[in-house]
């Protein structure tokens, strides 16, 4: 039989899926015991145990100087800087590029400067945010907005576009003016689309959020990450880092949950 | 004087012309099919009709009305395929018939509870009210095209348009739809328009075939004429085109 046709059964589909995660980890695992074998002391590669235990300090032990629990406190700002500036694209992203879409004057208008415009690589428009903005919220908010707003507009565009005209022919013969069309016929089939354009936006959007944080910030998870780079606390910051994997997966996860539920229509083949 | 006047239509694509000099009057009520090879401009005649293009020369009125310039609530249409919204339940499909053309697209209170009566009544004239809250896509294909043509008829077009509706169904379901399509007709008193492939089901269901045809062919450039009407049956009378014979011969039977 051929390898194309033979399909894993359930519980070697989970094996097959559980691999590549235990195969990581013990590759991590040899290579730490061989560093700390040499360096009892070694830093680079600290021991899956001691991780969890400064995972475990991290997440529950305040910190002496403010009484607060530093790792909650950044997660709660970057969720926050990243949550804002998502929503803002996103709206913005919906808004033109439905428009965009739909009015062939707009499409004419706008469709060459937003793709132009998301030539620009928005890191390096940071000192300009930061210039303008300063360095606290609002310019951490404004690049993660700026990032990922250009591929939205033009990704939303494209779907609304590919509507099938037979829909919208069809809207007009039952009389539904522009503005109908564009909200009862293009907006609630492009919302999956949006959710789905969205969830691939925000790889980006954490990036640009640990970019902003790592440049200026007095909190957040990639300001952390970078401070305590100073002192080769690698525990920490593969705590950090899991911690922010986990995030993005819960997101991402959480996501799609909602286009499944409110947009039962648009999964494939339902 | 007639309800739908087609009168002197040319249409032509970067100076290619796909329809010239194309005449016709219908009365209302009347069923025409309209059929012919590929290419020859049967969909693109279609398309005129349903204002979605403006033709280059010539004009279409309908009972009288300034031709139109775009598509409107005074025709509607059913398309092989897409002609229902994926994002709507069946119900809601047949509500946006009528709902469609308010400010908002919709109804509020009172008026929203009596538009679901009428498209529960409509569901049940056309077999789909045990689907009322499906999606559109949990649908097969004819009850999908059911669904399609009572959503145009909720709307109460002046004429309807119909663009290959059945091309795309199996031959059982197709002629289950037949007898759907002639119900409604005898009930509405409907002015249909039809594009079909299938020669025997345009006889069967119009009153009138047209035959879209190049009247003039150049075989070095077969581009370069536009296709008309050249031929316009009477189909009436069991789909027997013209005359009709005289002495009894199994020729009929079949039909």
């Amino acid at each position: 039989m051929r390898w194309i046709n033979r399909k894993p059964g359930r519980p070697l589909a989970f094996f097959l899926m559980a691999l590549p995660f235990l195969l990581v980890l013990i590759a991590y695992s040899v290579a730490s015991d061989a560093r700390r074998a040499v360096n009892p002391a070694d830093k680079l590669l600290p021991a899956p145990a001691q991780i969890a235990q400064t995972a475990q300090r991290v997440a529950t032990q305040p910190d002496r100087r403010s009484g607060q629990i530093v790792f909650w406190k950044d997660t709660g700002a970057s969720l926050q800087r990243l949550a804002l500036g998502v929503a803002i694209g996103a709206a913005i992203g919906l808004t033109f590029g439905l428009s965009i879409g739909l009015f062939p004057h707009l499409h004419a208008g706008l469709n060459s400067f937003v793709a132009v415009l998301s030539m620009i690589p928005p890191l390096a428009v940071l000192p300009i945010l930061f210039i303008i903005f300063g360095l606290g919220e609002v310019s951490k908010v404004a690049l993660i907005a700026i990032g990922i707003t250009p591929f939205l507009i033009r990704d939303l565009a494209a779907r609304t576009s590919e509507l099938p005209f037979e829909q919208i022919v069809k809207a007009q013969t039952l009389g539904a003016s522009s503005v109908v069309i564009a909200l009862r016929v293009a907006l609630p089939q492009i919302m999956p689309r949006l959710i789905q354009a969205v969830r691939l936006a925000l790889g980006p959007a954490w990036l640009f959020l640990i970019a902003a944080e790592a440049i200026a910030a007095e909190n957040g998870l990639g300001y952390r990450i970078f401070l305590v780079r100073r002192y080769l606390a690698m525990d920490v910051i593969l705590t950090y880092v899991i911690w922010i994997t986990l995030l993005a997966f819960l997101i991402d996860w959480a996501l799609r949950q909602t286009s499944r539920r409110f947009y039962p229509w648009a999964e494939d083949g339902l | 004087m007639s309800f739908v006047s087609v009168t002197d239509v040319f249409q032509s694509y970067d100076d290619r012309p796909i329809l010239e000099r194309v005449n016709v009057t219908v009365q209302e009520g009347e069923f025409i099919s309209i059929v012919g090879a590929s290419g020859c401009g049967k969909s693109t005649f279609l398309r005129i009709l349903l204002a979605q293009e403006n033709p280059t020369r010539g004009e279409v009125r309908i009972a009288g009305a300034a031709p139109a310039q775009e598509p409107g609530l005074d025709r509607g249409v059913v398309f092989q395929k897409y002609s229902v919204f994926p994002h709507m339940t069946v119900r809601d499909n047949v509500i946006a018939g009528e709902c469609l053309r308010r400010p908002w697209g919709r109804f509020f209170g009172a008026q929203s509870q009596a538009a679901k009566d009428r498209a529960n009544e409509t569901l049940a004239r056309i077999g789909l009210d045990h689907v009322a809250t499906n999606y559109p896509a949990t649908l097969s294909g004819g009850m999908q095209q059911r669904l399609a043509i009572g959503q145009a008829l909720a709307a109460k077009p002046r004429v309807l348009l119909l663009d290959e509706p059945f091309g795309a169904l199996d031959p059982g379901t197709r002629l289950a739809m037949h007898d759907f399509l002639q119900d409604l007709r005898a009930q509405t008193g409907m002015t249909v328009f039809m594009v079909t492939h299938d020669l025997e089901e345009a006889f069967k269901l119009g009153d009138r075939v047209l035959v879209f045809d190049k009247p003039r062919w150049d075989p070095d450039d077969p581009s370069r004429f536009g296709a008309t009407i050249t031929y316009d049956f009477d189909a009436r009378d069991g789909g027997i085109p013209f005359q009709r014979l005289e002495e009894d011969t199994h020729v009929l039977e079949e039909h």
